[in-house]
């Protein structure tokens, strides 16, 4: 570990000394297909039945079966949900990683082990407990050919016993988790058992870690960043979706079939939408934009190198002012890069996706109650402006679980933008498709389909003049590239604002955006609590950027963005849109690993560039 | 519309009117810009009298195309529908999504050989295997025209540009791959055959299932010399033609005579009839496997083959297949597409 906790920690081969209630990272370390899922599912269910703030984070591999998989799940009495960078308490299961996965904790950590793998013999700082799997499933499943899923849901049982988290809620987990299947939910709750039991009599407690029953999440739900967009979208009025598999993508579009069969068929049986799976990303992208050209409400989800290979029809829908919403759960690049893991790496080459001047909104979620808030703005926003809309998400929001209150219904209508009916039509006797009337830079369009003679426009890729007709004319092309801009313009205004949190006279100011912002606002109070540094903090949930982001430039002497990819691309972003003599208060703290960024890179790498 | 219905061929004073009581005036286009002669010009003209004859309101057609030549002709006519000039090969993509959000258009994309059969070849397989309702229309000069003449991959095998270099790859058939991919209606015609091709394009449109007409249709300034085998004098020389085409659509309440034995009726998904008097004796155009082995055939013959090589009127088409509701998606209210608290609140219960 390049970093151990700056707060010594008393228990370090304290060995039961200490109680730490309610906060801790647990590791389990799988086999990934071993069905290890469900009871990752169930542990972090009985925690959060606990009433324990707590999140839950896959990282597996871009493999079906065979390779290590590690899930972690974070229980914080503060609320803290962002991934930990130490783990505290190891459920090694995968005698591949599991010598190299206990080498790495921090003294102090506990360890559970699987008896044969002999892990207590590395170290003798630790808490090691030491588990019979195979002799205890065996007593319990007769069927042989199942032993390998419940085996699983053995540790379930002794990390129960172990941190102390009740029985009863880890029935009522198991219940829900296999909530249609009787047998499987009976024989998993004997496995669980046999593991609590097996603790109870054998096990001696001497970590220092334990879950207390707390009131931090009645009423609460859990949900992953892709269905709850799934949702989103659904609610938003989603008519078309179009879309090609990738991770980690696919899920949402997966879900959203679900959601969609079960609230979207009409009372003659049939569907309000159609989803269909394209041949690739391009004609996804193409099927989006003929679908928001003939006047539906469309989307696709994808990721990075889906992204890229949409770039030419991103500059069509730009130039021919199409709506059309994109979901990026955004991946490690550059190309295929690491499939499985999460980064904020798209967010420069998205923003001017495609060849020639081109600009794009952008909507960066950070929360699950964002993926399904935003999906309504995005269609809305797309819609009014006549552009595709991109949802910057990530697979660290999309992919893992989350706790969230409950969605509230959504409070925005539908908003359709400027279309023209035959009614229009038969008023104004004609229109000018790329006309700006209103002099937001935004014209009127009209839908196939609209029965007046004079509805019809060519829309077209190439250059074209204010009634949509084939120009190569100097004036005629500038004008509406300046008509363009001056739409991009407009949309600062309409873009959801950023989320700003102010102290006290905070000379640093933190900018950050998407599932950055959990390990920032764990920073910022180990900033205060640590080194008593005061910051300000802003939450980007929007490109173009609105006005309160150049004001919190000026009010900051230096300003921090962080951010997950290499290059420091929200910065860069920015800085194209700063005045000159603000760039020089941007300093970057970017950092892409493939995992979630944590509190602690954050307060470290600040703390060394403010000298502490 | 409310237009009153005039009977085609009715004395009404005034230019001809067609049954929904529009001119052919009504379904013209912006002057052409192409070449003079171009076949591309033919195929317009034929497009233009076959909607007009059919009586098609043209504020429910839309044109889509691809990038060259052929893709800049939907400007050339029936200027009251929506057109789309897209992104080069990649139109069938976009007439999919249009048709997606409102299943009451009528799709004719027009696309070339170069847009179809190399850029394009990716999006026209999955295309035809859909079977959308669509009419795909290849202008078919073997060349491209608006990069100054270089051989596209339908160009035939030892095909001689006008600099002198001869193609050394065997063409690409696309009626042969549309047919083996489930396109339902398919064939070849070219834009000199006047009579031929307006009763395809007839049939074309009462046709609710892909249809993919592949026109062979010369370039005059690129691919019209001696020793091209998409030139007028060639295809004229080496044409052979399947059958002759006729079509009675089916507001018209004619009794057609024909011999059973000579001809095959096809009835259409609007009850129109199309009549296809054999010239071959034993071919059948309801039988792929022999529509391919005559395609194969006449490649081997150095022939243009012409006429309907596969016909299926009755293969359910992608709009059905999914189930959509009739009324277009893209007009439905958002009482129907935001479904309501209610169901927020038990898809909230369910993830507590």
């Amino acid at each position: 570990m390049a970093t151990t906790d700056v707060v010594p920690r008393e228990a370090a081969g304290g060995m039961g000394r200490k109680r730490i209630v309610n906060d801790m990272s647990i590791q389990v370390a799988t086999v990934n297909g071993s069905g290890s899922q469900s009871s990752n599912t169930v542990l972090l269910r009985s925690i959060f039945q606990m009433g324990v703030p707590v999140s839950g984070k896959n990282m597996f591999p871009s493999n079906i079966a065979g390779l290590p998989t590690w899930y972690t799940i974070r229980a914080n009495k503060n609320g803290y949900i962002g991934r930990k960078k130490e783990i505290d308490f190891l459920v090694a299961m995968n005698p591949e990683t599991a010598q190299e996965d206990t080498m790495s904790l921090a003294p102090g950590a506990s360890v559970l082990y699987d008896e044969p793998l002999a892990l207590h013999k590395l170290r003798n700082d630790l808490v090691f407990y030491s588990v019979p799997y195979d002799k205890l499933v065996a007593t319990v499943c007769p069927e042989a050919k199942l032993r390998k899923l419940v085996k699983n849901m053995v540790y379930v049982g002794v990390v129960a016993n172990l941190l102390t988290i009740e029985m009863a809620e880890v029935e009522k987990a198991i219940r829900k988790q296999f909530a249609k299947k009787a047998k499987a939910a009976n024989l998993n709750l004997a496995a669980a058992q046999a593991g609590f039991e097996y603790a109870k009599a054998n096990l001696e407690k001497r970590g220092a870690f334990y879950i207390e029953r707390m009131d931090k999440t009645a009423g609460k739900i859990i949900i992953d960043g892709n269905s709850a967009a799934a949702l989103g979208c659904m609610f938003a009025g989603c008519t078309v979706v179009t879309w090609y598999p990738i991770t980690p993508s696919s899920s949402l579009v997966e879900t959203m079939i679900e959601y969609m069969k079960g609230y979207r068929i009409g009372p003659d049986g049939k569907a309000t939408f159609a989803i269909v799976q394209a041949e690739d990303e391009l004609a996804a992208i193409g099927m989006v934009v003929g679908a928001g050209w003939a006047g539906a409400r469309s989307m696709t989800a994808t990721a990075g190198p889906g992204i890229s290979l949409m770039s030419e029809f991103a500059g069509l829908a730009y130039y021919v002012e199409v709506p059309g919403v994109i979901w990026d759960i955004q991946r490690v690049g550059p190309s295929t890069g690491l499939p499985t893991r999460t980064s904020q790496g798209d967010i420069l080459s998205t923003a001017v996706l495609s060849h020639g001047d081109t600009k794009h909104i952008m909507l960066i979620p950070c929360s699950v109650e964002e993926c399904f808030s935003m999906a309504t703005d995005a269609f809305n926003l797309a819609e009014q402006f006549q552009t595709l809309v991109f949802v910057m998400s990530d697979l660290d929001l999309g992919m893992n679980n989350w706790m969230a209150d409950p969605f509230p219904y959504p409070a925005t209508p539908i908003k359709r933008g400027k279309v023209l009916s035959k009614e229009d039509l038969d008023r104004l006797g004609g229109f000018a498709r790329y006309k700006d009337v209103d002099g937001d830079g935004i014209g009127y369009r009209t839908l196939p389909g609209t029965p007046h003679p004079a509805a019809a426009y060519f829309a077209r890729g190439s250059g074209h003049n204010e009634k949509a007709q084939y120009s190569e004319r100097a004036d005629d092309f500038e004008n509406n590239m300046e008509r363009l801009n001056r739409k991009f313009e407009t949309a600062r205004s309409f873009v959801p604002r950023p989320e700003i949190t102010k102290g006290n006279k905070a000379k640093i100011g933190i900018i950050g955006y998407g599932t950055s912002h959990w390990g920032i606002t764990e920073s910022r109070d180990q900033l205060r609590d640590e080194y008593a540094i005061e910051t300000d903090y802003l939450r980007l949930r929007a490109y173009p950027f609105t006005r309160e982001v150049h004001e919190f430039i000026e009010q900051h002497e230096r300003i921090y963005v962080v951010e997950q990819n290499r290059d420091a691309q929200m910065l860069s972003l920015l800085k194209l849109d700063l005045r000159p003599e603000l760039t020089t208060r941007l300093r970057s703290i970017a950092h892409i690993t493939g995992l979630p960024l944590d509190a602690r890179s954050i307060t470290d790498e600040l703390t060394s560039m403010e000298g502490k | 519309m409310s237009t009153t219905t005039v009977e085609s061929g009715s004395a009404a004073p005034g230019p001809k009117t067609n049954r929904i009581g529009l001119t052919v005036i009504d379904y013209k286009g912006g002057k052409t810009t192409l070449c003079a002669g171009c076949g591309h010009n033919a195929i317009s003209e034929r497009i233009i009298e076959a909607m007009f004859e059919m009586g098609v309101e043209p504020e429910f057609v839309i044109k889509p195309s691809g990038i060259g030549c052929s893709s800049k002709t939907p400007a050339y006519f029936l200027t009251r529908s929506h057109s789309f000039n897209a992104v080069h090969g990649r139109m069938p993509s976009v007439a999919t999504g249009a048709l997606l959000a409102n299943r009451k258009l009528i799709c004719i994309g027009v696309s070339g050989d170069g847009d179809t059969a190399s850029i394009g070849i990716g999006q026209f397989v999955h295309l035809m295997r859909r079977n959308l309702p669509i009419i795909y229309i290849i202008e078919d000069n073997g060349v491209y025209g608006l990069t100054k003449g270089q051989f596209s991959a339908t160009a035939d095998l030892g095909s001689k540009l006008k600099t002198g270099v001869v193609n050394d790859l065997p063409p690409i058939d696309t009626c042969a791959l549309a047919i083996e991919l489930g396109a339902t209606f398919v064939g070849r015609s070219f834009s000199g055959d006047k009579r031929q091709l307006s009763a395809m394009l007839k049939a074309a449109i009462a046709h609710k299932g892909t249809v993919m007409l592949d026109v062979v249709s010369p370039c005059v300034t690129f691919n019209d010399h001696e020793g091209s085998t998409k030139s007028y004098k060639y295809v004229k020389e080496h044409e052979e033609i399947l059958q002759e085409v006729s079509f009675v659509p089916h507001f018209e309440d004619i009794d057609v005579e024909y011999d059973s034995g000579s001809t095959i009726e096809v009835t259409m998904h609007d009850g129109s009839r199309l009549h296809l008097r054999k010239l071959e004796e034993d071919y059948d155009p309801t039988n792929k496997v022999r529509a391919l082995t005559r395609l194969t055939e006449a490649h081997d013959e150095g022939e243009v083959l012409t006429g309907v090589f596969y016909v299926n009127p009755k293969a359910p088409n992608f709009l059905d297949m999914l189930n959509i509701v009739d009324e277009p998606l893209a007009k439905l209210p958002d009482s129907i597409t935001r479904p309501g608290k209610e169901a927020l609140d038990a898809v909230m219960e369910e993830l507590r």
